[in-house]
This record gives C-alpha cells, structure tokens and sequence, in this order.
C-alpha cells in the first residue's frame, strides 16, 4: 500500500521499558519520601510538644549526622532524578520510533505533562536549596505529594490512555505541534506542582501550632511562595500555549477560535489561574482563597485533558478530515 | 481603584431639594462606577465568565454541532426545551455570557483608565524621598571608604546607571540619592490589559464583517468562483456581510490524492488545485491558472480569503443508456457512512434526455441509490474494508418513475423522496451489486454502468477581515504579560555622610538600602552586586550574615515584603509609606 510509514518497534519498545522503569523509580521515590515525612512528622510533633516554636525553625548550624529522615529524603531526591532521566529518554526514544515530536497521542502528551512536574519539581527543590539548606529539607518533604499525581497520571497514561507507537493524522503533521504541545504540557506540568502546593497550603490550614500529619509540612509561606511562583512563569507559557493553538486551528480548520470544548476548557482555565494572579492582588483574597483558586484551576485542566478527550468529542479528538 | 467621576454638583449652589435628588442619583452611580471597576467585582466577573463558558463544553452546542443539539433535546423533553430557551445550546452567542464579557470589559477599562493616567503620572515624576532611616530597609548595608562625598556621588551616579536617581542635599550635609527602576512591570500590566480590550474588538469586528462558506467541488477540472452566495453549499455570515461584495477569485479543482496508512489510518490528503484573482479573471477559464497544492495545514490564501480542504469524498461514475439509444453520464457526490472506511452512500439521478412530453419524462427519470465500497468485502452484502479505492464495488437499487424533483418541495441530494416511492410514483426496478465497469440491465432495456470512479472535494472559503489585528493584540497580550510577570519594581537608596574628623583625606560613610516593591525575589542578588560594586569587601563587614541577603531566605515570615502579590502599589507594602518621614531617633544622619 502507498505511504507506508514505517515505525522503529526496538526503538518502541524500548521506550515503554524506559517509562514503566521511570514510573516504578517515581514509586520508590514516593515511599521513601513518604518514610521522610513519616519521621519529620515525629521529630516535629516532638518539638511543638517541647514548647520550641514551630517546624518552621531551621536546623543549628552546628549539624548532627543526617537523621533516617535526611537519608530518606535525599536518596528519594536522587531517585527522582533518576527517574527523570529515565522518564525523559523514554520520550526521546518514542519520538525516535516515530519520526516525530513525541506528543501526539494522549499517552504521549500525559507522559511529557509528569515529566515536566517531575522536572518543575527537582527545579524548586535546587532553588529553595540557595535559600538554605534547611529550607530546602523543609520543602523537600512534600515530595511524595507532589509524585503521586504523578505516578497515578503515568499509570493512567500507559494503560488505559496508552497507545501504540504510530504516526500521527495529517492534521497534526505540523511544526505547531512541537511548538503548541510543548508549551501546553510544559505549563500542565508546572500548573501540577503549583497545584499541590496550593492543595497541601490549605491543607496545613491557618493554625499556626499544627500538630499530627500537618506539622511536618513546610511552612505555609513557602508552600504558597512555591504555588504562586510556578504559577507566575506557567501563566504566560499557557496563554502561548492558547495563542499557538488558535494560530495553529486558523491553518488547520478554517478559523482560529471555534470555541470547540478543548478551546473553551482551555479558555476557562486561563480565566481561572487569570482570577488567581488576580485574587493575590486583592485583599481578603490573597492567601486561602487564592489557594482555592489555584487548585480549581488545576482541577480544570485535568478536566480538560481527561473528559474533554475522552468523553466529549471534539476537533481535540482528533476525527480528522473526514 | 481610582475614580475620575466626581461629581461637581454637589458642592455647586443651593437648590437643596434638587441637589439631594441629583446628589443622590450621583451617588448611585458613583458608587455602581466604584463596586464596579474594583479589583473585587472584576474578580467575580472572572470567575462568572468561567462558570458561564463551562456549559459551552458540557452541553453540545448549536454552532458545533446540531444534529447533537436536537436529539440531546429529543431525550430530555423537559429539561431540553428549558436549556433551548436559556440560550445553553449558543453559550457564546447567548445575552448572558455576553453581559458577563461586557461587563468584565466595562470594569477592566474602568480600571485601565485611572492606571494609565497614573503611570503617565509617576513616569515624570521622581523618586520617592530617602527614607531616614535605611537599616529598617529589607536590604541593608553601610560601610566608610576613601573619598570626599562628591566624588563617591560621581561612583554612585556611574554605577547606577539606567535607574530614575534623584539626588537631594539633605538638611544635616548628607547627600541621599534616590534611584527607582522597573518602570516597565506596570507599562507590561496596562499593555496587557488594553491588548485584551483590543482583542475582543478585533474578534467583534472579525465576526461582523467575515462569512465562511462551504461548498463541494467535483474533480477533474471542476471550477467554483467566490462570487455569490449562491455558489455555496452553506454560507455563514456576519450581519454587516450581504455577499454581494465577496472578493472574487476562482478554483479549479484538477485532482484529489489521498494516502492512508495499512491499518486504514489516513497519512495524507491533497488537492491539486488552480486558482485565478483580480484581473486574471478577465480572461475567464481559458486563461493562466496558477497551481497550488491544498493541504490540510496548508490553506491557499487568495485575495484576502482563505481556502481549506475540509474533506473529501467518492462520486461513482454512472453511464446510462436508454432505450431509445440516449446516453447520460452522470457523477453526483456520494456522503460518507463510515469516515474510516469511506463506505459511502447516496442517490445519482439522471433525467431522460430527448424527453419533449412533461408527463412521459417525468415517469421515465432514473434514481441509483445505495452503498459504494472503496475497498469490497465482496459478498452479497457490501461493506468496506480500506478507504483507498483498491476493489470498489457498489450495492444499488435502481428507481424509475417521477424523483419529484419539480414539485417545489426540497430533497437531498443524497437519498432519493420516499414519499414518491410511498406514492407510486417512484418504482424500485432492480437491485445489484456492480463491480467497477459492471452494468445491468433494467426490464425496459435501460443500461446502467458503473463506468468509472470520480472524487469530491469539500473546501471551505473564510474571510476575516480582522484577522491580522487579532494577531498583532494576541502577541501584544503575550508581550505585556511577560514584561508585568518577570520585570520587578525595585528602589535602592544611597547617602552619604562626610566623616569629620581629624581633618585628614576625605572619607565617607556610604550608606545603601533596598527595597523591592513587587516580588523579592531575584533582588537580593541584584541588591549583593550594588553593595559589592559600591562598598567593595567592607560592605560585607558591616552585615549580619550574608544569607540575609539571598533573595527570600530573610522574609520567611513577614507575609508584608514577601507575597510578591502586591502589584497594585497598596500602600501597605510601599517602602516609602511605610518609611518616610517617620523621625527616627536612632537615625544618626537625622536631624542636628
């Protein structure tokens, strides 16, 4: 038959290992942070029994021999990494197979989304680290939190969403793909992180002598510094995101808007994350309920990679020219 | 935010009974003005545009789809007719998203006016006074180096460079200089916002003025001129379009290729086309046609429209010949039934030529409806297996009597009236299956052949005028968005005060301090290479431990100078407010 496209299966396969291996890496990553945090929750819950202040309180300059916890936390950090490298050659190794972007499926666009959050993470990680040590430690317990969106959106992705490697319709035969999808899964994996920062600074609450599971999270200005700086740089990479897409949608099908439910979901999460700058700006709006905001605005864009795709057909649904 | 509406009125002449009336309309407005353009509202109205754009994606919609619309109503008979009537099948054309949009707009300018004076304003203006006391300063430092005080202004004034300085001679003999810098974060947010206003306009106008046709083209030479309405399949237009003045330019559609991969997925879809605009029209189809290949991603682009390649399609070939010995040769579009597999279906039909007697032509037309398979099963049921035309077979029911087609009433073009076949008139005659090239034969000696294979081409022509301004608003909105979210509103204050004593060489206690009015982060670092340019290694001596001076490692609590939320100058987390003219009387350059 003409035009046979050929597909590299080794190259394939390959692929997949390297994601099922990056997925179980993340898992590991997630149960020893969770060992971290198990342990950080004692030795806090200790210090506000003794009356010491908060868990915020940095650790004394002159520093003890690293705590279970420390060795927990930090070999977690390194997993993830590695994970990360995993994850990231399995996306080069998909685009290989295919001779193109490697995000032209669902299953290949949730994979970019994880490595993204992955990757935003490890980012704040390293730069709460030049703010101190301590609160780099401090933050770093909430790694777990952060991974298991993770870990639950790749197995979501490489078993009910997962698709074979293929090349992709004509209508997604275009150098906007590389241009659209990246900004769209680089800002969904950075709304991801901001997202759990949000969700975990309401959940601490506003007590200021938290005890049980909470104490051990990081303070409530860091959790909501992180939230709104990944927020602040995503914002702008979503609206490219948008823009590229009209651009793309204007070469494609006929216009550049056509409020098709992908554009319109797409639309209202912008709104949403464009009330949240907004509702940090605003008294009485600038802490919880911007908080609420951002997670609702996660919310939608989950919303709109799942259901959107899934269940309501659209031009994202990818019916083709036919 | 700030008002301009105030009303003059009030403090004009007596006429109490009138002035209270008239004050008290004033104050309505005034006050709807004020809840209206403030940050709260503008907020709701953010969150009520998303709210209301939400059953634009949950519901189907009019615009996208109707068929979708109808028997989602179908089911609901209730709640279907009561959605209809509240506009929730057109949620982007319905009043109430629009009053929701044109509010947000109406605040939103509100807002930008008062702002844009504002900044216009304080773009002149100079930098806030020195605060008395710098230590209180998030970022501190002081240090006294070799140098009468004019010559370290000369270093200061060099170094700061590129920032708005203000130098003032200070009562006591101190020389503070004021330097503010990040002008460009509150010119990005107002840029941004405006480049929203204009967007929506451009979409207005883009909606008023454009129209977007469809229309189907046969292959092998068939043209469509943009001409008229009337050339169109379907035309959707703006209100100020009456498609008397589209602009005018012809396609010939030559050929349809279409690749697909083995599993049936489709690999590529292209149209060779020509195309003729403006005065090449003048030599009419004989004349030059310019080539241009029509793909998916790549629309040609004429005379200020577009033209797309939506999809495409077959149109079986059918030769008959009657028994007088006429021949006809017809080929009419087929639709799809399966878009996987191209299983089309449809109705040719063919009027008997030579026919003089209306009545005896009318009970002699031919209808031939059916299925067509690309790619055959085989078998006495047809269906389709690929979508390229590799086996094409054809499932018919042959029709002969009156079509129906001149009694006023619209048919499709795709099925054949049923209520001519309920009737009498129409007469199923035969049913077969024809392979490509394969005739049969009807009881009166009629030959129908499936003599050959044709394709169809479905284009879309869409203008928008405004198109272009959208882009340039669109890039502006991205441009101004960057420039508000990473340029940062910061001041650094410098004085000097002469050190008098023992009448040697002249030093001077060089003071500096730091204070961003927009995020603290990033300016720490800033802050260091100021300090370490400025007061060299001793400016470090005087400090209290560096990682004070790394960014918002020392704001950790103080929610104040932290949030980086503080965009819109409240007053609260201003240095100068705060700071200025607050007699301190620790401060040793103050006062005698």
């Amino acid at each position: 038959m003409p035009g046979v496209a050929i597909v590299n299966e080794t190259l394939a396969t390959y692929s997949d290992y390297a994601y099922r291996t990056a997925m179980v890496i993340y898992l590991f990553a997630m149960v020893l942070h969770l060992g971290e945090y198990a342990r950080d929750r004692v030795a806090a819950s200790a210090l506000v029994a003794a009356g010491s202040g908060g868990p915020s309180v940095d650790e004394p300059a002159g520093r003890p021999p690293r705590s279970r916890a420390e060795r927990f936390g930090r070999t977690a950090v390194a997993l993830t990494i590695l994970g990360a490298l995993l994850h990231a050659s399995s996306l080069v190794l998909r685009g290989a197979a295919v001779y193109r972007w490697p995000w032209g499926n669902m299953y290949e666009f949730s994979s970019a989304i994880c490595l993204v959050a992955v990757v935003g993470w490890l980012v704040v990680l390293h730069r709460s680290r030049r703010a101190g040590a301590g609160r780099a430690a401090q933050l770093r317990t909430i790694g777990s939190f952060v991974l298991l969106p993770v870990v639950i959106l790749m197995f979501l992705a490489g078993t009910v969403l997962y698709a074979n490697a293929a090349p992709v319709m004509p209508a997604l035969r275009s150098y906007w793909l590389a241009i659209h999808v990246t900004a769209a899964s680089v800002s969904g994996g950075m709304f991801l992180v901001a997202g759990v920062a949000s969700a975990l600074f309401l959940v601490r609450g506003t007590a200021t002598d938290v005890t049980g599971y909470k104490a051990a999270l990081p303070a409530r200005d860091a959790l909501d510094r992180v939230a709104y700086r990944v927020t602040v740089i995503a914002f702008p990479i979503w609206t490219f995101a948008i823009m590229t897409g009209a651009i793309w949608a204007e070469a494609a099908w006929g216009r550049f808007w056509g409020w098709d439910p992908k554009e319109t979901v797409a639309f209202v999460a912008w709104v949403v994350y464009a009330g949240y700058l907004h509702a940090r700006a605003t008294a009485g709006w600038r802490t919880g309920r911007a908080a609420w905001v951002n997670v609702f605005g996660f919310a939608v864009m989950l919303f709109n990679l799942f259901f959107v795709n899934l269940v309501v057909a659209g031009f994202h649904s990818y019916a083709g020219v036919n | 935010m700030s008002l301009t509406t105030e009303p003059r009125t009030e403090t004009a002449g007596p006429a109490p009974r009138g002035r209270t009336t008239l004050g008290r309309v004033l104050a309505l407005l005034r006050n709807t003005w004020r809840g209206l353009t403030s940050m709260r509202t503008a907020l709701t109205l953010l969150f009520l545009l998303a709210l209301a754009a939400l059953p634009g994606a949950l519901l189907p919609q009019r615009s996208l789809n109707s068929a979708k619309v109808d028997q989602y109503i179908q089911n609901r008979p209730t709640l279907g007719p009561l959605l209809q009537k509240l506009g929730f099948f057109e949620v982007f054309a319905s009043s109430w998203f629009a009053a929701v949009y044109l509010l947000l707009f109406v605040s939103l300018i509100g807002c930008l006016t008062p702002r844009t004076l504002e900044y216009a304003r304080a773009f002149r203006a100079a930098p806030v006074v020195t605060p008395r006391n710098l230590s209180r300063m998030p970022h501190h430092a002081s240090a006294t180096l070799d140098g009468t005080p004019a010559q370290m202004l000369e270093k200061v004034r060099a170094r700061l460079r590129g920032w708005r300085v203000a130098v003032v001679e200070e009562p006591g003999g101190d020389v503070a200089v004021s330097a503010e810098r990040g002008y460009l974060r509150e010119a990005g947010n107002l840029v941004f916002h405006i480049a929203l206003v204009g967007l929506l306009i451009g979409i207005a106008a883009g909606k008023l003025y454009g129209y977007e046709g469809q229309v189907i083209v046969m292959t092998g030479g068939n043209q469509f001129c943009n001409t008229g309405i009337l050339g169109y399949d379907s035309f959707k237009a703006g209100t100020r379009v009456d498609g008397t003045a589209l602009d005018p330019f012809c396609i010939k559609v030559d050929d349809f290729d279409a690749q697909y991969l083995p599993n049936g997925a489709p690999d590529s879809f292209r149209a060779s086309i020509g195309y003729q605009s403006g005065a090449e029209l003048d030599a009419g189809p004989g004349g030059p046609w310019h080539p241009y290949q029509l793909e998916v991603n790549s629309p040609l682009r004429v005379a200020g429209d577009r033209v797309y390649l939506l999809g495409h399609g077959y149109a079986p070939v059918f030769t008959v010949t009657f028994p007088g010995g006429e021949t006809r040769t017809v080929a009419t579009q087929w639709r799809l039934a399966d878009p996987n597999t191209l299983l089309s279906e449809g109705a040719t039909k063919i009027d008997r030529p030579g026919m003089t007697d209306e009545t005896q032509r009318r009970s002699s037309q031919i209808a031939i409806t059916g299925l067509f398979a690309p790619t055959s099963s085989g078998g006495k049921v047809v269906t389709s297996l690929y979508p390229a035309p590799l086996d094409p077979e054809l499932a018919v029911d042959v029709y002969r009597g009156d079509l129906g087609l001149d009694n006023g009433r619209g048919q499709s073009i795709f099925e054949v009236d049923q209520r001519q076949v309920a009737s009498g008139a129409l007469k199923k005659v035969a049913r077969s299956n024809l392979k490509l090239g394969q005739q049969l034969v009807l009881d009166d000696g009629t030959v129908v052949r499936f003599g050959s294979l044709s394709q169809w081409v479905s284009l879309q022509v869409s203008h928008d005028p405004a198109e272009k301004w959208v882009l340039v608003f669109a890039v502006l909105v991205l441009a101004g968005l960057g420039t508000s979210l990473t340029i940062r509103r910061r001041r650094f204050w410098v004085r000097l005060r002469p050190v008098r004593d023992a009448g040697g060489p002249g030093r001077t206690v060089v003071e500096i301090g730091g204070l961003a009015r927009t995020d603290q982060a990033g300016y720490g670092e800033e802050f260091t290479r100021l300090r370490a340019e400025l007061l060299g290694g001793d400016g470090s001596e005087n400090h209290d431990g560096s990682e004070n001076h790394d960014g918002s490692a020392n704001h950790d609590g103080s929610a104040n100078h932290d949030g980086s939320a503080n965009h819109d100058g409240s007053a609260n987390h201003d240095g100068s407010a705060n700071h200025d003219g607050s007699a301190n009387v620790t401060d040793p350059g103050g006062g005698s």
